[in-house]
């Protein structure tokens, strides 16, 4: 089914949720979000343009395979606790790196890698399902 | 501080997580199957020199400090399973080289292995009650895939029993662990056994341990909680059915071990007389399941729940010798009851059927495979020297210590149906003539090695044949090793002096 008014919003929204999806994830540190919503609205972005445009489409905005965005998520998660290793601490302890600009303290840490890996994660699995459904549907 | 327990969760998370990456380069994903398997196996090996020379190594999560983190502990008994769970993930990587096809491959086969092998390490190392159960839900998802991996219809028949009754026992877990949580207010084991001593009514524990004996019973496949294991673990292909007989209803009886050692032993004449007599009906209804199968692999599947009867009754009994013959059993029984799934694989691959009728002939052609049956399966039945002699003899002694001769005749007897059934097998596939009427063996599955691969499924065999001497051979020195692992719990205040820091 062709919509046109569903094709341009599509085209319209999918960079604004990313940019939110981006947003959420970010935000997460302190107030409600995280990587796990974060993901879910970027799968969301994704899942609308390809009920807009197909899901081969969808596809090919992605780029990337949805598999491999799971597979390194997960890396970039276990990864994020091996930091402490190198610096004697127990496993997936927070490492922080502090940058003093100005007034304001930046906390650059561990726990925003960890954080981009359950982003990744959950795009990854998300789409995966969801394509494959689309696919299978058409 | 122990980086060395995180290993054996993040090796096979890497690992697997490589396999994804490599998707469509099967050759790569087969090798790093084997890769990971052998650095887990180095790892584990590490862990027990570790606990040997400096006792129960413990590791806290991010610095997070027992009782509010979650705690990676390693006793002997952990550490145990952990190193024979690495010999089987080597194993069957090894025989998956032969055994699994393409298909399988390209979904995914060697992924779920490793996670598979991450969920059943996370059960053995967690100090926590509640990681155990993510770690239970992390096993049983990729072992629900990698059964209806293949999409066969009596794959998804055995996998659908498999997975409702799995889960029926989650849940049976969740809410014993809530239970006890609303009861003490931790979730850490080694803090929460201190709490629960605190407990004023006895009655109430005893109650919330019945949850974890059903819940776990499920999952270690006791009587009358087993008729799962036996509809579902002849219908994948035989590398699967082996890492599951190896180890899944194994982790159910370590965490039996570990709750009923560590956390309620409050009222041990009567949860402990239950495992008991849950123990020898176990025992006496699986070999009899045994005796009326026909189909290899489905014959087998009956004797691991007669085996997990055996295995808890040292638990029942309760006593250090008690412990020593189940933690040996446990041990013994993994190794032989594996490499019996892994022959049975070959003799289909070289006679087209799992079914004994359609079978025979193997000895005439294949002496050495017959060889290779023999040592487990007589092993499995108690035979002299051999590994499963030494730890009925255990049992035996530890039964009659405690004075439960019934149960002790019960052991016995069923060690001679095991006998019988296990010659059934070897009169059946083994030396009668081969059939002239049996079905044409069925075409090779495309992107496998057919007679080729026999090579290699034998490599896995002779080495866990040979651990199998050895350990019969070895074993004075086994069972003192198994004597420390029972001293250790049994005293609970190593273990928790080990995680909360001595007082």
């Amino acid at each position: 089914m062709k919509s046109l008014i569903l094709q341009t919003i599509a085209r319209l929204l999918l960079p604004l949720m990313i940019l939110f999806s981006v947003f959420l994830m970010l935000r997460g540190h302190n107030e409600p979000g995280g990587g796990f919503i974060g993901g879910l609205v970027g799968a969301g972005a994704f899942s609308l343009y390809a009920v807009a445009f197909g899901p081969a489409s969808a596809r090919g905005v992605l780029r990337a395979d949805p598999r491999t965005l799971l597979g390194l998520g997960l890396l970039v998660t276990v990864l994020s606790g091996f930091f402490a290793m190198v610096l004697g601490d127990a496993f997936l302890t927070g490492q922080w790196l502090i940058f003093h600009i100005g007034e304001a303290d930046f906390h650059l840490g561990t726990a925003l890698l960890f954080d981009i890996g359950v982003y990744l994660v959950v795009v990854g699995a998300t789409l995966t399902v969801i394509f494959s459904l689309e696919e299978e549907s058409t | 501080m122990d980086w060395l327990l995180v290993l054996p969760l993040a090796i096979p998370l890497f690992f697997g997580v490589v396999s994804i990456l490599a998707r469509n380069n099967l050759l790569l994903q087969r090798w790093f199957g084997v890769l990971g398997m052998v650095v887990l196996l180095v790892v584990s090996i590490a862990i027990l020199i570790g606990v040997r020379t400096q006792g129960i190594l413990v590791d806290q999560m991010g610095n997070w400090i027992a009782p509010f983190g979650i705690t990676l502990v390693a006793d002997h008994l952990t550490a145990f399973m952990v190193l024979i769970t690495a010999i089987m993930g080597l194993a069957v990587a090894i025989y998956s080289l032969a055994n699994i096809d393409a298909e399988r491959e390209s979904f995914g086969y060697y992924p779920l292995l490793h996670i598979l092998l991450m969920g059943v390490n996370g059960v053995f190392l967690t100090g926590d009650l509640f990681n155990m159960y993510v770690w239970f839900e992390v096993m049983l998802i990729t072992s629900f895939v990698l059964l209806a991996l293949g999409n066969r219809k009596e794959q998804m028949d055995g996998a659908i029993k498999y997975v409702t009754i799995n889960l029926v026992s989650s849940l049976v877990f969740l809410s014993g662990v809530g239970i006890l949580y609303g009861m003490t207010g931790t979730l850490n084991m080694a803090d929460m056994a201190v709490r629960l001593d605190a407990v004023d009514s006895p009655g109430l524990v005893t109650t919330a341990s019945m949850f974890f004996l059903v819940s776990f019973g499920i999952k270690a496949a006791v009587f009358p909680l087993f008729f799962w294991l036996p509809a579902s673990y002849h219908t994948p292909p035989v590398a699967v059915s082996a890492i599951f007989a190896a180890l899944l209803s194994k982790v159910g009886v370590y965490a039996l071990i570990r709750v009923f050692t560590l956390l309620f032993v409050q009222e041990t004449g009567y949860t402990h007389q239950i495992i008991l007599w849950v123990a020898a009906v176990t025992m006496l209804t699986g070999v009899l399941g045994a005796v009326m199968q026909t189909e290899f692999r489905k014959l087998l599947s009956f004797h691991i729940i007669s085996q997990i009867g055996y295995m808890i009754m040292g638990l029942g009994l309760y006593s250090p010798l008690g412990i020593v013959g189940s933690v040996f059993y446990v041990i013994h029984n993994i190794i032989a009851k594996t490499n019996l799934f892994l022959v049975s694989g070959v003799a289909n691959r070289i006679a087209g059927s799992f079914h004994l009728k359609h079978l025979g002939g193997l000895y005439r052609k294949h002496p050495f495979l017959s060889i290779m049956f023999i040592i487990p399966a007589f092993g499995l039945a108690g035979f002299p020297p051999l590994s499963g002699f030494w730890a009925k003899l255990t049992l035996t002694i530890a039964g009659l210590d405690a004075r439960e001769y019934v149960v002790v005749g019960i052991a016995l007897f069923v060690g001679l149906l095991t006998l019988f059934s296990m010659t059934k097998i070897f009169a059946e596939a083994f030396w009668k003539p081969l059939p002239s009427d049996r079905p044409k063996p069925a075409a090779e599955v495309e992107g496998i090695p057919g007679v080729a691969g026999i090579r290699t499924m034998m490599v896995p065999i002779v080495l866990l044949a040979v651990m199998t001497v050895v350990l019969g051979l070895g074993a004075g020195l086994f069972i003192n090793v198994s004597l420390d692992a029972a001293e250790e719990l049994l005293d609970r205040t190593r273990y928790i002096n080990a995680v909360l820091g001595d007082p």
